[in-house]
C-alpha cells in the first residue's frame, strides 16, 4: 500500500526535517481555524438524500477512510476531524452548509463537495473568506483556474481532457477521418464537445462531418443514431449517459454502420452499459479510464486494489466494492490524507493549498499504472492524464502510453 | 362548477379563519419585531444568514398562506413563481447591471402578471385538480431554465451567480446584516400589505370565495377576477421572495428550483397553520431548521426523521403553529385573570 502508516510518518520524518533545516521561523507550529495540536477539522457536503444521493457513497467511505487514518494514529500525530453535512444537491442548500461549516463549525477546509451547481454556488464564497474548496467533486473544467480562484481545486480528470485525448489520438492514427458526434443536451454534454473540437483545433471544422444532441427526456436515440450514419462518418463519438450509451451500441450493429467508436468514460461500465448491449456488439470500442475497475478481475492481485478491498472489508464493510464511488471516495481521501501530511506543522489554509498545488507524481494504488498525480501553482487539475482502453471478449484492454490533457478553466 | 366537482373537492376544505384571527395583536407583534430586529446583535453571521433565509421562505409561505387561506385555491407550483423571480432578479443583476433592490418590483410585477396568467385556466380547475396543474408547472420550470434558446441569459445548468451587495452610505454593517434587515423591512411591508389586502373589500371577496364559491357569486362576487388576482398577488409576492433568495444565496441555477421546494413550502404553511398569516414565518423556520436537526439526529435516516417530526407535528397540532398560538393566548389569559 503505498500510503500506509510508517511511510506516511517517514515522509511527513522528512518534510519536517527539511523544514527546520530550512529555516528556524518554519520550525515551530502553525496553524488556522480549524487545525491545532490534537484534531484537523474538515468539512464536506454530499447529496445524502434528493435526486443525487446515490452518489452519497463517496461521503461515506470518505468517512471510513479517515476513521481508518485516525485508527492508524492520524496525521503527524494529529486526528481527523471529518464534519460531513447534507445539501440534497440543492445549491442554497450548500450555500446554508458550507457557510455552517466555515462559520460555525470552524474547519479547516471543505474538501471534497459534490456536484457542479452546488460547488458553483459556493465558489465565490470560498475564495472570498480565502478557505480552501479542495478536491471539489466534478468534472467541470472551470475549477482549474488558480488564476481568478486561487482557493478552489478540482481533483478528477475534466471531461473537456478525455475528449481532448480522444481528438489527439484521432488525429494521430486516423488524419483523415470523418467524424460523428453524438452528445447530451446539458453541461456536461457540451463540455465534453468543446474537448472535441478543441483538441481537434483546426481541423475540427472538416473532421466532424454531423453532430446531433439528445434531451435526457427521450426515449430512444435510434433516429439519431441512422441520421449520424447517413453522413458517410467513418467516426463516431458517443458523449452520452449509461442508458442512451447501451442503445447507441445496439443500435449500430443493428444498423450495420462499423464506425471507429469512442466511448466517453462515464458510460465504460461494463456491467451497466457493455454487458446490456451486448459483448458482441462492443467489440473494439475505445475508452478511456483512470481508475483500476473494481469488477474487472485483471486487478485482483495487484496490490492498490488489494490494498483497496482489505479497506473495504475491513473498515466499510457495510459498502459495495462493485460501487464507482467507493473507489473514487477512497482515492481522494488518500490524496488529502498525503497533501495533510506534506503540510506537516505548518496547518494554515495557505499551506495546505501550497501543498496541493505542489504533488509531484503522487500514485495511489487504485489509479491505473502510469496515471500520476501532479499539480503546480499554475495548475489546478490533479489528474488530467487518462490511459485509452480497448474493449475485447468481456474486458477492456489497456493500451497505449498514459496521454495527459491539461485543460485551464 | 358543476356540483359533482364541488363535492369532490369538498373534502379538504379549509376551516373558515375569522379575518381578526388571521393576524397578531399589537402588543404581540410589537415583541416579535424586536426580537426579530435585535436578534442579528448577538449571533453569528452564518446564523445571520440562515435568519434571512428564514424570512425568505417566510414570504413565499405567506403567498401561498393568501392563495389557500384567503381564496381557498391550492397550489403546488410556487417554486415555478419563485424560480421565475430569482432568474429575473438574477438576470437584470449581472447582465444590465442593474441595482439589486430594483430588480425586486420587477420580479415581482412580471410573477404578478405570469401568475395572473396561469389563473385563467386554473379558474376551470379547483381543488386537487388545481393541485396537479400547479405541480406540472412546478415541474415543467427547472427544464425551461435549461433550454438552449434562453441559455444566453440563464446561464443553461451552470447557473448564474450573482454578486452579493455592500451595505449602502457606508454603513458599518457587514453584508450579512445589511441584508437581513433589507429583508425584515421588505418581509415587513408586504406582510402589512397582505393583512390590509386580507381585511379590505377584495380580502373579503376572497374569503366568500373560500367558503362557498357559489354563495359568493350569488352575492355578486366576481369569483373569476377574485380567483385570478389571488394567483396573481401570490405569484407576485413569491416572485419577490424569489428576487431575495438569488441576492442572498448569491447564486441561481435550475436545481435550486426543483418540486422539492415547492412541497416545502407547502409543508411551510401547513406547520405554519393555514390562513393564519403570522404562522408563515414559523412554518419558515420549520423547513430550515427542521431538515439540519434531523441530519444531526441520524445521516443515513435524515428523510425518516424528517417524516417523523412531521409526523409529531401533524398529530400533536394539526392546525400547526396556530393552534400553539392559541392555546399560549388561553394561558396567558388565565395568567392575567389570576
Amino acid at each position: 500500500m503505498p500510503f500506509n502508516g510508517s511511510r506516511v510518518a517517514t515522509l511527513s520524518l522528512a518534510a519536517a526535517f527539511s523544514m527546520v533545516v530550512s529555516g528556524a521561523a518554519l520550525a515551530q507550529k502553525k496553524y488556522d481555524t480549524g487545525a491545532s495540536d490534537t484534531e484537523i477539522k474538515i468539512g464536506n457536503i454530499m447529496p445524502y438524500s434528493g435526486p443525487a444521493s446515490a452518489y452519497g457513497v463517496i461521503g461515506k467511505t470518505e468517512a471510513a477512510y479517515f476513521k481508518m487514518i485516525n485508527d492508524k494514529g492520524g496525521i503527524n500525530g494529529r486526528k481527523i476531524n471529518f464534519i460531513s453535512y447534507d445539501d440534497a444537491y440543492s445549491p442554497p442548500k450548500t450555500v446554508e452548509q458550507a457557510r455552517k461549516l466555515v462559520e460555525s463549525d470552524e474547519v479547516l477546509l471543505i474538501f471534497n463537495s459534490l456536484g457542479t451547481p452546488p460547488n458553483t454556488a459556493i465558489h465565490k464564497y470560498m475564495n472570498a473568506k480565502k478557505v480552501p474548496q479542495l478536491f471539489v467533486a466534478t468534472g467541470a473544467t472551470k475549477w482549474n483556474d488558480p488564476k481568478h480562484f486561487p482557493w478552489t481545486m478540482g481533483w478528477q480528470p475534466s471531461y473537456q481532457a478525455e475528449t481532448r485525448i480522444y481528438a489527439k489520438y484521432i488525429l494521430k492514427n486516423m488524419p483523415n477521418a470523418k467524424i460523428a458526434v453524438l452528445y447530451q443536451n446539458d453541461d456536461y454534454g457540451k463540455d465534453y464537445l468543446k474537448g472535441l473540437v478543441d483538441g481537434l483545433g483546426a481541423k475540427a471544422k472538416t473532421m466532424i462531418v454531423a453532430q446531433e444532441s439528445y434531451e435526457t427526456s427521450e426515449p430512444t436515440i435510434d433516429n439519431h443514431i441512422v441520421k449520424l450514419k447517413a453522413s458517410g462518418a467513418d467516426v463516431f463519438v458517443n458523449i452520452t449517459t449509461p442508458k442512451f450509451a447501451a442503445q447507441a451500441i445496439k443500435k449500430i450493429a443493428e444498423i450495420q454502420w462499423k464506425p471507429t467508436h469512442f466511448l466517453n468514460n462515464v458510460s465504460a461500465s461494463v456491467g451497466s452499459v457493455i454487458k446490456p448491449a451486448g459483448y458482441e456488439n462492443s467489440q473494439n470500442i475505445i475508452s478511456a479510464a483512470y481508475l483500476k475497475d473494481a469488477s474487472d478481475p485483471q486487478w485482483n492481485k495487484d496490490p492498490g486494489m488489494e490494498a483497496f478491498y482489505a479497506f473495504m472489508k475491513k473498515d466499510f464493510p457495510e459498502g459495495n466494492v462493485l460501487d464507482g464511488g467507493t473507489v473514487v471516495g477512497y482515492s481522494v481521501a488518500a490524496t488529502l490524507v498525503k497533501v495533510l501530511t506534506q503540510c506537516g506543522d505548518n496547518l494554515t489554509r495557505a499551506n495546505v493549498m501550497k501543498q496541493a498545488a505542489s504533488l509531484k507524481d503522487y500514485e495511489i494504488g487504485t489509479l491505473l499504472p502510469g496515471i500520476k498525480i501532479n499539480t503546480s501553482a499554475t495548475d489546478f487539475a490533479p489528474i488530467s492524464s487518462l490511459k485509452l482502453m480497448k474493449f475485447k471478449g468481456e474486458k477492456w484492454e489497456l493500451f497505449g502510453d498514459v496521454i495527459s490533457a491539461d485543460v485551464s478553466g | 362548477m358543476s356540483a359533482i366537482q364541488e363535492t369532490v373537492t369538498d373534502a379538504p376544505a379549509i376551516d373558515a379563519v375569522p379575518k381578526r384571527a388571521m393576524t397578531l395583536g399589537a402588543g404581540t407583534s410589537a415583541v416579535v419585531l424586536l426580537l426579530l430586529l435585535v436578534m442579528p446583535l448577538f449571533v453569528k453571521n452564518f446564523v445571520i444568514f440562515q435568519l434571512t433565509t428564514v424570512l425568505i421562505y417566510g414570504l413565499a409561505v405567506l403567498a401561498l398562506n393568501i392563495l389557500t387561506g384567503g381564496s381557498g385555491q391550492f397550489s403546488l407550483g410556487q417554486s415555478a413563481f419563485y424560480a421565475l423571480g430569482a432568474y429575473i432578479s438574477a438576470v437584470l443583476m449581472e447582465h444590465a447591471g442593474m441595482n439589486y433592490a430594483l430588480t425586486l418590483p420587477i420580479s415581482g410585477i412580471i410573477c404578478f402578471a405570469f401568475g395572473f396568467l396561469f389563473g385563467l385556466p386554473a379558474l376551470r380547475l379547483s381543488g386537487i385538480y388545481l393541485a396537479l396543474a400547479t405541480f406540472a408547472l412546478a415541474v415543467a420550470m427547472p427544464q425551461f431554465l435549461k433550454l438552449g434558446a434562453l441559455e444566453e441569459w440563464t446561464g443553461g445548468v451552470q447557473g448564474l451567480v450573482v454578486t452579493k451587495p455592500d451595505a449602502p452610505f457606508g454603513l458599518p454593517l457587514s453584508q450579512d446584516t445589511w441584508l437581513y434587515y433589507f429583508t425584515l423591512a421588505i418581509a415587513i411591508a408586504i406582510y402589512i400589505a397582505s393583512i390590509n389586502l386580507l381585511r379590505s373589500r377584495s380580502g373579503r371577496a376572497m374569503m366568500a370565495i373560500r367558503d362557498n364559491e357559489i354563495a359568493a357569486s350569488a352575492m355578486g362576487i366576481n369569483v373569476a377576477l377574485y380567483k385570478t388576482l389571488a394567483f396573481g398577488v401570490s405569484a407576485g409576492i413569491t416572485g419577490v421572495a424569489g428576487g431575495l433568495g438569488a441576492i442572498v444565496v448569491q447564486f441561481v441555477a435550475p436545481d435550486s428550483y426543483t418540486i422539492q421546494l415547492a412541497i416545502a413550502l407547502f409543508l411551510g404553511m401547513v406547520v405554519g397553520g393555514v390562513g393564519w398569516l403570522p404562522g408563515s414565518i414559523v412554518g419558515a423556520a420549520f423547513i430550515v431548521f427542521v431538515p439540519n436537526i434531523a441530519e444531526s439526529i441520524s445521516k443515513g435516516l435524515s428523510g425518516a426523521v424528517f417524516g417523523v417530526l412531521l409526523f409529531v407535528v401533524i398529530f400533536l397540532v394539526p392546525h400547526g403553529a396556530r393552534q400553539v398560538a392559541l392555546v399560549c393566548q388561553h394561558w396567558i389569559g388565565k395568567l392575567k385573570r389570576s
